[in-house]
């Protein structure tokens, strides 16, 4: 249903200040990437010629293979999981479904150096088995393509299940059953009706897990895998050619307008709705073998996304020692990891509501569309946002004058908005898909009761948009306690984050020390994930419906 | 509760945790004297600017980042960075600082005992310690009259054997750097492709490339000195030893990390008095808890690297090399060098 036709549109009509408020959200959220966009106006033919002949066409196809080879691995982890847990019934079946979702916890970066560290030539693994087998034995190259591919699928499919447990609850049970008893076996069902019915929300989970992978440095970059981000890092900081990459970066931009209009395409005009509450298919109770290899499934995922890798970490913890020395400031580290999270999560939504608000109000689907643009920086690189941010400082830093908490302050607000800008597509696709649900003759009766748009907005968007805003809110909150480049680049004197200790040692090697602020982070994401999952338990499907409203829409914003 | 005041409530709350967030921030401008540094390098450096703080009553901030980012960083800033000095783990990054005229020449007459090759011509910028980037070898499958030079890695008796850097990392780029400065681009280009065709595996940190010649995975690598110091220092007995490259002819490849004043440094003094510090009295406390070498010849090198042994260098400058670095990348780049 869409709310914008012509009809109540006439009806609630026209408030150019409205147009206003929501253009001038979007004109601050994408200012930052335009800024560092305009440098870029004159390529540099010889760079780009060079880099064409030289390593960019095999980093598009290592990108490529990347992408497909983490959509495949993610979609079938997520979609497989979760028809595991919905439709089946097996010994760990309750704790599997919640546990499934902790790997998101888990960043893509450590669990990539706990892999390598685990799993490579010198590693204990490989150690044991030529000690078995002799020295010859043979391995697979963890430290390649499929390598990163395993670690990205392992910590990323938490988004499609969370997703394909969604679309299995809310949209397929009634036309399952009809499917069932018109004489389908669960496994026809499944392929005829449950796949093509889930889709778009597979689909849309795997483009926000693309998302990711696209942008993401510091994984490949360990596993020296070198993909088109890497290449941006390359030109800039090896060439030391600021213009040519911010221009790879806008082909990284490029890339993931294809991959959303090639979700697109696979989509194809299909919409589904709703229909009833949200409940789980019949579940089918597993027996004997069937119901080992079902819990061994979950068990060996489990394992590898997040048990090893934790276990392997408090082991590093555990034999040196040394490494827990000040623990005032680890909380330090912590609380400001904490801060910038809260703040930013809160800010997404805030700006979020007046975007996707304002669009309402102004009466214009132009601006409806123009709004979508404030979810641009997720598919924009770190650095470039950063960077973006750090000009503007500038221009803004003569009100700070040389009064040191002014600077201070300055530089923490451009870090929130930093990943304000980056983040904003979590909680704008949210809090838009929540607005969605609102029938427009809801706000058409307001409105004819006289109502204007502010007592619309505190009536009747915020209390319906605020459950879909909280989710919104826990993913961007996961993000940014993960987040590295931007906070390396934009952070005051004196403000360190858990994700900058981690990147202080692991960048010197320093893996054992390392895992002090490792294990910090995993275990603070967990926190917005616990709130997550209790809200589903007071209120069954709520948490994970509203989860999948986040990413559905969050691909018809980067659109 | 009313929605309103529950939107009210986080706003406060957010307010409140910045305000929070930046109390404890500000706390550390409390300091009368303060010399701000922008630090590539994080090696035990705290331990050596309290002791500055404690000799000399200037406190000293400082913020860690990659080399590249805090020169981005500084760039954008202009006059309005807090920094008063730049300090990175290669000479690069000075260099390309240096010719962003983002720092100023040190006024000082106190720098004179550093060799002419670790200083910026004009003093922009002075190396405080030095990495040695040499061939290291495991001693039971190498026998030490095998290896001679970095040229020689590329002979195909090689074949196999050998572990590198990556090409992303600074220290790769400077060695190929010299490499170009010494055999032009393809001489230095030959070089590189025998390794290439000599099946190198490329390795994303230097401890990998130790600890697989250790385990066997290969007979030879490269990597800068102290990593090897580094696990030596947890295991006396780690089988791998180090060869210092090119002793025959001009010398073994050394990098410095170092540092410099800020062109828009509010303390140029200050900032001065602390390189000025590094370089003498700072040295062993600067260079010992990363077993690096020190530019001060007064000062001996650190216990665990003292075993290796005296050797030549290679004494071209720094700035020489840095400035070949985007030639090395795209060589690098032109040859597969990953």
């Amino acid at each position: 249903m869409r709310s914008d036709t012509t009809e109540p549109a006439r009806l609630r009509g026209r408030r150019p200040i409205w147009t206003g408020i929501t253009l001038g959200v979007v004109a601050v959220i994408i200012a930052p990437i335009v800024l560092v966009g305009l440098g870029a106006f004159s390529p540099s033919l010889d760079v780009w010629s060079q880099l064409w002949s030289g390593p960019l066409p095999e980093m598009l196809s290592t990108t490529g293979v990347l992408l497909v080879l983490v959509g495949v691995g993610t979609l079938i982890l997520g979609t497989g999981l979760a028809w595991l847990t919905t439709a089946n019934e097996f010994p760990g079946r309750r704790i599997f479904t919640w546990a499934l979702m902790l790997p998101l916890a888990m960043p893509a970066y450590i669990l990539g150096f706990v892999f390598l560290a685990v799993l490579d030539f010198a590693g204990p693994v490989q150690t044991a088995l030529r000690s078995w087998f002799g020295p010859e034995v043979w391995f697979p190259d963890v430290s390649s393509t499929v390598g990163v591919a395993i670690v990205m699928s392992l910590s990323l499919y938490p988004y499609v299940y969370i997703l394909a447990r969604a679309a299995l609850r809310e949209q397929t049970p009634a036309t399952y059953e009809s499917a069932r008893m018109l004489g389908d076996n669960r496994m026809a069902a499944l392929r005829r009706v449950v796949l093509p019915m889930a889709r778009p929300s597979l689909a849309a989970g795997m483009v926000l897990v693309m998302m990711e992978t696209l942008t993401d440095f510091a994984t490949v970059q360990y596993f020296n895998v070198q993909t088109v981000s890497v290449g941006i890092y390359q030109v800039w900081r090896g060439m030391f050619d600021r213009e040519t990459a911010v221009e790879l970066a806008a082909l990284v931009l490029f890339i993931a307008l294809f991959i959303i209009g090639l979700e697109r395409l696979l989509r194809g005009p299909a919409r589904f709705h709703q229909r009833g509450a949200p409940r789980d298919i019949e579940r089918v109770p597993l027996r004997g073998w069937k119901a080992a290899v079902a819990v061994s499934i979950c068990g060996s995922v489990l394992s590898a996304a997040i048990i090893v890798p934790l276990v392997q970490l408090l082991y590093w913890l555990w034999t040196s020692p040394a490494v827990v020395t000040d623990m005032t400031r680890a909380f330090e580290f912590l609380s400001n990891s904490l801060g910038m999270a809260v703040a930013a999560a809160f800010g997404c939504v805030f700006f979020a509501m007046l975007a996707a608000g304002g669009a309402r109000f102004s009466g214009s689907p132009l601006v409806r569309r123009a709004a979508h643009l404030v979810t641009v920086g997720y598919a924009v690189p770190g650095p470039v946002v950063a960077i973006g941010v750090l000009v503007m400082i500038g221009w803004v830093s003569g009100v700070a004058g040389s009064n040191p908490a002014g600077i201070v302050l300055l530089s923490l607000t451009g870090l929130v908005y930093a990943y304000i800008v980056r983040f904003m597509a979590l909680g704008y696709g949210s809090v838009d898909a929540s607005m969605e649900k609102i029938t427009p003759s809801t706000v058409d009766a307001a409105h004819t009761l006289g109502a204007g748009p502010p007592r619309v907005m505190k009536q009747i968007y915020f209390p319906m948009a605020g459950a879909g805003a909280a989710a919104g809110a826990v993913l961007v909150a996961i993000d940014v306690l993960k987040e590295l480049p931007i906070v390396l680049l934009i952070r005051p004197f004196g403000f360190t984050t858990a994700s900058v200790w981690v990147w202080e040692l692991a960048s010197e090697s320093r893996w054992a020390a390392a895992a002090v602020p490792a294990l910090l982070i995993v275990l603070t994401a967990m926190i917005p994930i616990a709130i997550y999952l209790g809200r589903e338990r007071r209120k069954p499907g709520s948490a994970v419906a509203l989860g999948a409203r986040v990413v559905t829409r969050v691909e018809a914003g980067v659109e | 509760m009313k929605p309103l005041s529950s939107v009210r409530l986080t706003i406060a709350l957010v307010l409140f945790s910045m305000a929070l967030v930046s109390c404890g921030v500000v706390d550390s401008f409390s300091g009368e004297e303060t010399v701000r540094v922008y630090s590539g390098r994080h090696y035990d450096l705290e331990e050596a600017f309290e002791q500055y703080a404690s000799e000399t009553g200037v406190d000293v901030e400082f913020l860690y980042g990659g080399d590249a980012e805090l020169r981005e960083r500084l760039r954008t800033e202009g006059e309005d960075t807090l920094a008063d000095v730049f300090m990175t783990v290669d000479a690069a990054n000075l260099e390309l600082a240096a010719s962003e005229e983002l720092l100023q020449p040190m006024d000082t007459a106190n720098l004179g005992m550093i060799s002419d090759n670790l200083v910026h011509p004009d003093r922009l910028w002075v190396g405080l310690s030095k990495r040695v980037r040499t061939i290291m070898y495991h001693p039971d499958r190498v026998d030490q009259s095998e290896l001679s030079t970095y040229e020689d890695l590329a002979d195909p008796r090689w074949a196999g054997r050998l572990c590198m850097r990556n090409s992303n990392n600074v220290y790769t780029q400077s060695l190929v750097a010299s490499l170009i400065y010494h055999h032009g681009y393809d001489g230095a280009l030959e070089v590189v492709s025998g390794w290439v065709a000599n099946d190198a595996e490329i390795m994303s940190n230097d401890i990998v490339i130790l600890e697989t010649i250790a385990a066997g995975g290969c007979d030879v690598g490269i990597t800068n000195h102290y990593y090897l110091a580094r696990l030596l220092e947890d295991d006396p007995d780690f089988p791998v030893l180090p060869f210092w490259a090119n002793q025959d002819g001009r010398g073994v490849h050394v990098n410095v990390s170092g540092a410099g004043v800020i062109a828009n440094a509010d303390n140029p003094g200050l900032a001065t008095q602390l390189i000025e510090w590094l370089a003498a009295e700072g040295q062993e406390s600067f260079v010992y808890g990363n077993h690096e070498y020190p530019v001060n010849p007064d000062v001996p090198p650190p216990p665990l690297v003292r075993d290796w042994g005296e050797f030549k260098e290679d004494r071209l400058n720094a700035a020489e090399f840095a400035a070949l670095n985007a030639d090395a990348v795209r060589l690098m780049n032109e040859v597969g060098y990953d």
